[in-house]
């Protein structure tokens, strides 16, 4: 309910959170230390290349411009094109990050709903979560690799089939987490909302699920990169080539000819996963209002 | 009619067979501040939880406005306050203020009206948008009164709602807590381990013995009306924490010390 009248009042007292200044200052110090991290991983990338090539040293691996490639050639080939008279390799890995992109979110919309049906329908019994979790559990047990076939057999290769392999890596983390932050509000609040005759679904609703957010997102970031190496891996087995598992498993032919263009989907893939955690970490604050030492 | 009714009830845990309370008999009348106070042991807060139908009574029978106490919880005949506020964090003061209303299905309108009239009571007026963590603990729980009054219970049901608090902090709000009740002309059961709080706060106190817990006494406490930081001042005021004192001693709380001990300032 939304007191516009109050809200209005106060908002003299409280700083907006959007412009104060110590936000600004604190976002910039943020991007500062990312930049300068980048900075540094480049350094030592290009400091362990020379050191390596000009000693001759072979351990672990001899480097070389197959083994290892130049940073700024990895990002060169992003301007190069793909293959000869083809597209330039980015606007190829990015519509094949594109297509991912949409497995993967729709696995993980699946897994993360069907993760959070889970643990409420359990949530109310300790016998239906002696009976069912264990199943839950063995489920993952049971390797990716032997999953996807029967996935591709049952629904035909598509990337609807790859959102299916996704949301199976997605659901488990969140069914936990959401469980146990579905059982973890304070003793005295169900004591409080029995004083007001509240019905199961009430304290469901006001209690229990307020008080799960923060292992859901907890739950939900593990979830986000799972589903985006779900949704790559899914592609391999449904021989499907539009996405970024495509593309890995075609320019891995060719490493030994182009090594920086199976780098530079590499960095892509990594890209997309950055984006799906930052997405979740963002709709958490969003979301979650919660004492400081309730939130990550 | 009695706004709490209770007679010859027993409660026995059946884990060890610990019997918590022993045949107790109590009537609250309306507008009644009653107290119960006694060492630790003594099941003045299982008495309370009795009365609130959180717990069930073993034999016995527990009547709250005339009816049945689980039918009176149904009805939302009391309101309740803990040790601690218990206040949900993720809601703002005004909405953890208008969860009792939004469980009784009052619409929007209604709920903002009676949440503003809750905080002027208590007089929190303007920290409406703040979160729980960002007040103090006495400010808190102004707010958990609030909260259990806004439904306007007939009964408010208080468990060592100040025991967490600085002593200044406590007797500030033991005055608000007074004139709250005073206006709200509502009806008060206390748990308690001060002395001077039970007598300061009641028109009654029942005075507690421990294993089994039972009713030792109770002592009227007919201090003026409207009390104020004068009436600690007041040397009948000490002639009612004596008598108070004098009760648990017979029934041998100082052997326990914790209700003494703190008392001796």
């Amino acid at each position: 309910m939304a007191h516009a009248g109050h809200a209005a009042a106060l908002r003299g007292q409280v700083p907006t959170r959007a412009f104060s200044r110590e936000r600004v200052t604190a976002a910039a110090m943020r991007i500062g230390v990312v930049t300068a991290a980048l900075l540094a991983f480049w350094g030592l990338w290009e400091l362990y290349r020379f050191v390596w090539v000009e000693t001759g040293w072979t351990w672990p691996f001899p480097v070389n411009d197959t083994t290892l490639p130049h940073v700024h050639t990895i990002f060169k080939a992003f301007a190069d094109p793909s293959r000869v008279q083809g597209p330039l390799l980015i606007s190829v890995l990015l519509r094949a990050a594109l297509f991912t992109g949409k497995e993967a979110l729709v696995g993980f919309l699946m897994g993360a709903s069907l993760g959070f049906f889970i643990a409420v329908s359990l949530v109310h019994s300790r016998l239906m979560q002696r009976a069912f979790l264990p199943y839950i559990v063995a489920s993952q047990t049971i390797p990716m690799l032997a999953v996807a076939p029967m996935v591709v057999v049952w629904l035909q290769a598509g990337w609807l089939s790859v959102a299916v392999i996704a949301a199976y890596l997605t659901f488990f983390p969140v069914a936990i987490n959401t469980l146990r932050g579905l059982q973890s509000a304070d003793p005295r609040a169900h004591e409080l909302l029995r004083t007001y005759a509240a019905s199961r679904w009430k304290v469901l609703w006001h209690l229990r699920v307020p008080a799960s957010l923060p292992y859901l997102f907890s739950a939900l970031k593990v979830s986000a990169t799972a589903s985006v190496v779900g949704a790559i891996i899914g592609e391999l087995p449904s021989s499907i080539e539009g996405g970024l598992g495509g593309a890995i498993l075609n320019f891995n032919q060719y490493y030994s000819l182009v090594p920086a263009n199976l780098w530079a989907t590499n960095l892509i893939a990594a890209a997309l996963g950055i984006a799906f955690f930052l997405a979740v970490v963002v709709a958490e604050k969003l979301i979650v209002r919660r004492a400081p030492e309730h939130t990550a | 009619m009695s706004v709490v009714s209770i007679s010859g009830m027993t409660k026995t845990f059946p884990k060890g067979n610990v019997t918590a309370l022993q045949e107790i008999d109590l009537e609250v009348e309306p507008g009644e501040f009653v107290s119960l106070i006694g060492p630790s042991g003594c099941g003045k807060s299982t008495l309370l939880r009795v009365i609130g139908d959180l717990i069930q009574p073993t034999s016995g029978t527990v009547e709250v406005n005339g009816k049945g106490a689980h039918q009176a919880r149904l009805d939302h005949d009391y309101g309740i306050v803990f040790q601690d506020s218990v206040l949900f964090d993720w809601r703002t003061v005004t909405k953890n203020v208008a969860l009792p209303l939004e469980m009784l299905g009052w619409d929007r309108a209604k709920r903002k009206q009676r949440v503003d009239e809750m905080l002027r009571l208590v007089e929190l007026q303007g920290f409406g948008d703040h979160h729980p963590w960002q007040l103090s603990g006495g400010m808190q729980m102004r707010v958990a009164i609030a909260r259990a009054l806004a439904f306007e219970p007939p009964l408010l049901l208080m468990d060592e709602p100040f025991g967490a608090l600085d002593e200044m902090t406590r007797e500030r709000l033991n005055i608000e807590l007074l004139q709250i009740w005073r206006r709200m002309e509502s009806t008060v059961v206390f748990v308690t381990h001060s002395i001077s709080e039970a007598v300061f706060l009641s028109t009654r106190v029942v005075v507690m013995s421990p294993r089994p817990g039972r009713i030792a006494g109770i002592v009227d406490i007919d201090l003026a009306q409207p009390r104020s930081a004068d009436t600690r001042e007041d040397p009948r005021f000490f002639e009612h924490v004596t008598a108070v004192r004098e009760l648990l001693r017979s029934v041998g709380a100082d052997d326990h010390g914790s209700v003494l001990a703190e008392e001796i300032t």
